[in-house]
């Protein structure tokens, strides 16, 4: 067994540490802990990968000296470093990009815990990827609903406030209804470790017994995931919660936190009921109807919005939707779609968050489309930026965003009847995406009569240079296509 | 026809139109007194509660309510038995924490042995739980003020006889117990967590019955962070140590001792101690926070 | 059926316990009020999870007089985690209550509809 195998306990623990000693640090050092903690963490994921490519196979990592089913475990296999690795690479680049409006939105005495929160939400994501233990997933997703609640909040001022109690509200919900679940499946099977409850669920699930009771685990365990991430009917904190956070904290919350919570629900469905027992449920149908409906409410209510960071929430929404469709499709090449769609808003939303709250910057802190008329010209670095992640997300080709729609119709054609409704739900969404954003981008490049005064690049380095490696990052995916889709499917084989 | 929809067009374009204007008067909004908000909230409240929506929510939610209870209860009526030995609860993991446990970890309290050894990655987490909770409380309360506490109530809770003498008895029993508690974790019942709180309880106690003043010199913010800071490094390196070694195949150069004695279980007494004072610096905190906006 | 329900009447409680808090807090716009309904939430599913590890008349796993017979004592997993669920909802109802401060010095009022209109209001003044 290589070393290289016990990074994620180090990656773990060293976030842990790493927030608690940042705690009483300075907001300037804590501010460089948290971005080398980050950096190392993405070296560490990516040697862990390319160990994990030469040995072919998964590996089991004990946290203790007891085996499964008496002690913890971690699981590493390819999509966890992968999923880290972006991750990590996201946060990082959060973290730099948004870092004057940290500096702007948040008192100086308090900066410091911003990092402290962002390093707890890295230690959660990490966990949440590698555990190999349900019930240490249910302890983690209380810490990334915590501090991403402390990102949330920490810009004091009385929306945030608001916006955060819906936040703790509708997520605490979905983790009682998980925790629930988790219960639920422990009564029926005595189990807490991923393998050992797989291999019992299999066998209850021949034998045919008890099957309301597995019935109900499987739902209130998806269902509590789906809250958390905000799937439709459940997508109404968004807007509040990402359009009024700090930038960096929106797109934290959007492109990681809420990620996190779907890869952990896809964990389970692969390790814990396994792809047979989770489709004959009929889940996977619900998760396809709200998905559809997610993507077609909150592109419409995008549409209607006024404001530009809310608009972009809705759009979030809209992007859950398709993730669950993915899912709901049923069928590896759809959840393959759903993985890649994942990364794909994960490198997009942030990026947007960050050029949108640059260009209300130029415009006198206005976010309101009539007041960033002409904001294109004045900060041509954020516009450019945003014009780019907006045709990402339409899903131009270059980018990610037309890989992923790509394989979303390609999943559609493998199945039967669902294959017009998801075309056509695919082809509304993206009218509907173009329409919002060809509407501000089109606002954004308006000559007014009085000029906004230009914003000097002096001023943005390190947000171009954030900028500008997330838009890197997604045209190298977008146009090496092949590579990142044979690590998923691999990934989704191995899981 | 035609001319409305270009002008609709236009609005749209330009940001103006008000999809909300339907329901919300075009009134400007009145600059708000500090006490009393002005009339369009209310306005805009009493038109929402009266909203269809809001009217049927209320059923929305019963029959939503009576669909769960119902689904609940055939869930319930059809799972293992109740108390009875033969359960899947009760399989070889249970058999092996209990016939084991004793002899790999050390702790005759097989509950400590279980979340402090062999399901020690769980209360790691468990303890940052506390750290995050804390943090984002300072977040939301901690005020530069230094004096955000009403004064008179706190010399009316200071006037009190009878509170300042059980006090003088309590407090100090209370600690000792909670002491006691966190050292016989592995023991007997108890544990960090059960002895913190306790030990919590006795410091607010003392705070509400002799005022911050006294407390403050020993355990202001500043030694509040330090005395947290030790103990949750103490316990993620030492846990992060024993992963590695187990993980490994290495031995731990802590030993699981003869089971019974105050100074045996390896790491479990260590853990406890230092979860006990996470657990009882957390508690204070919250009180003292919620009360007056600092530490 | 019936008996069936009666066989397991603590996880019947706490499924009564369950809806309580659920319905709390669906119907309910006082903010306290549906603190207090996520904690009646979380303490029936520990009250499950506890009495999922009874065994009729074994005792408190705590090892007595050296004797190690799974036979004699309860199922020790369930009480853990409990635990661990206590801690978590506690840290969790402090961050609310934290929250609840706060919008109650800016607001004063813990209606949710009331505040989330005078932030509405506050917002529309700002732009």
């Amino acid at each position: 067994m290589s070393f290289c195998v016990n990074f994620p306990l180090f990656c773990v623990v060293a976030c842990l540490l790493c927030a608690v000693i940042s705690s009483v640090l300075k907001d300037k050092a804590a501010r460089l802990v948290s971005m080398g903690l980050t950096l190392a963490v993405l070296l560490c994921n990516l040697f862990l990968l390319i160990y994990i490519l030469q040995e072919g196979s998964s590996v089991t990592y004990l946290m203790g000296h007891y085996p499964h089913p008496w002690g913890n475990e971690l699981r590493i296999s390819i999509l966890e470093p992968l999923f880290c690795l972006a991750f990590s690479c996201v946060l990082l680049l959060c973290l730099l990009g948004g870092r004057k409006h940290i500096k702007d939105d948040l008192r100086e005495e308090k900066r410091n815990l911003y990092y402290v929160m962002a390093d707890l939400v890295l230690s959660s994501l990490l966990v949440l990827s590698y555990t190999n233990d349900i019930f240490t997933g249910y302890v983690f997703i209380e810490i990334c609903t915590l501090s991403s609640c402390g990102l949330l909040m920490i810009r004091q001022i009385g929306r945030t406030t608001l916006a955060s109690v819906r936040y703790m509200i509708f997520s605490l919900l979905g983790s009682g209804l998980f925790l629930l679940g988790v219960v639920v499946a422990y009564s029926l099977t005595g189990q807490l470790l991923m393998p050992s409850l797989k291999a019992s669920i299999a066998s209850i699930y021949a034998s045919g017994e008890y099957r309301t009771p597995l019935m109900a685990a499987i739902c209130l365990i998806t269902v509590g995931l789906c809250i958390k991430s905000g799937l439709f009917p459940f997508h109404f904190w968004m807007p509040d919660t990402y359009g009024c956070a700090t930038p960096a904290s929106s797109g934290i919350l959007s492109g990681l936190v809420s990620k996190g919570y779907i890869f952990f629900l896809l964990k389970i469905i692969f390790d814990v009921f396994g792809t047979e027992v989770f489709y004959a449920s009929g889940m996977q149908n619900v998760l396809y109807a709200f998905g559809a409906c997610g993507i077609v409410v909150g592109s419409v209510s995008a549409l209607r919005e006024n404001d530009i960071s809310r608009m972009i929430a809705y759009s979030s929404a809209a992007q859950i939707g398709y993730i669950y469709l993915g899912i709901g499709i049923s069928g590896n090449l759809g959840v393959i779609a759903a993985l890649y769609h994942i990364l794909t808003h994960a490198m997009t939303k942030p990026a947007l968050f960050l050029a949108a709250a640059r260009l209300s910057d130029t415009a006198g802190g206005a976010r309101r489309f009539k007041d960033l008329q002409g904001a294109g010209w004045a900060n041509r670095t954020a516009g450019a930026f945003f014009t780019f992640e907006a045709f990402s997300m339409i899903g131009l080709p270059l980018t990610m965003g037309f890989i992923s729609k790509y394989l979303f119709a390609l999943a559609a054609f493998r199945t039967g009847v669902r294959m017009i409704l998801t075309l056509v739900v695919l082809a509304v969404s993206t009218v509907l995406n173009t329409l919002y954003f060809a509407r501000t981008v089109i606002r954004l490049y308006n000559k007014q009569e009085t000029e906004l005064r230009p914003c000097p690049m002096k001023k943005q380095a390190s947000y171009a240079f954030a900028a500008l490696l997330l838009a890197g990052v997604n045209v190298g995916c977008g146009v090496f296509v092949r590579p990142l889709l044979h690590l998923l499917s691999k990934g989704v084989d191995l899981f | 026809m035609k001319h409305n929809l270009r002008r609709w067009l236009a609005q749209w374009d330009a940001g103006e139109l008000d999809f909300t204007a339907k329901t919300a008067s075009p009134e400007l909004p009145q600059p708000r007194a500090e006490t009393e908000w002005s009339k369009e909230p209310v306005r805009r409240l009493e038109r929402r509660q009266a909203a269809a929506f809001n009217r049927i929510y209320p059923v929305l939610a019963a029959i939503l309510c009576t669909v769960m209870i119902g689904f609940l209860f055939f869930t319930v009526s059809e799972l293992p038995a109740f108390g009875s030995s033969d359960s899947p609860a009760h399989n070889e993991v249970t058999k092996r924490y209990v016939e084991q446990g004793m002899a790999e970890t050390g702790a005759v309290n097989t509950v400590s042995g279980v979340i402090l050894d062999y399901r020690a990655f769980d209360t790691l987490g468990e303890s940052h739980v506390l750290f995050t909770a804390t943090t984002a409380v300072l977040i939301l309360l901690l005020t530069a003020q230094e004096e955000a506490e009403p004064k008179q109530q706190r010399e009316i809770m200071q006037r009190d006889p009878i509170l300042r003498q059980t006090a003088k008895i309590v407090v100090p029993l209370a600690m000792l117990f909670g002491i006691y508690v966190i050292f016989n974790g592995h023991l007997g019942p108890g544990g960090g967590f059960a002895g913190g709180s306790v030990i919590g309880g006795a410091l607010i106690l003392y705070v509400v019955s002799f005022g911050f003043e006294r407390l403050e010199k020993l355990l202001n913010l500043k030694t509040f962070r330090i005395i947290v800071l030790c103990a949750l490094c103490f316990y993620s390196l030492s846990k992060c140590y024993s992963f590695f070694c187990g993980a490994n195949g290495l031995e731990t150069i802590f030993s699981a001792g003869t089971p019974g004695r105050i100074f045996s279980a390896g790491l479990i007494l260590p853990l406890n101690i230092a979860v006990g004072i996470v657990v009882a610096c957390t508690m204070y905190g919250f009180y003292s926070l919620f009360r007056r906006g600092r530490i | 059926m019936l008996q069936n329900l009666w066989d397991h009447r603590i996880a019947c409680a706490a499924v009564v316990l369950f809806a309580i808090g659920f319905a709390t807090l669906l119907l309910h716009r006082n903010l306290m009020k549906k603190i207090i309904a996520l904690n009646i939430m979380d303490t029936a599913t520990y009250l499950f999870l506890t009495s999922l590890g009874y065994i009729s008349n074994r005792t408190a796993s705590i090892i007595t007089d050296g004797v190690t017979e799974m036979e004699r004592y309860v199922n020790p997993l369930p009480a853990g985690l409990v635990l661990t669920g206590i801690v978590v909802s506690v840290s969790v109802t402090a961050v609310l209550l934290g929250l609840t401060i706060r919008l109650y010095q800016r607001y004063h009022t813990l209606n949710l509809d009331e505040i989330y209109m005078m932030a509405q209001q506050e917002q529309e003044e700002d732009t």
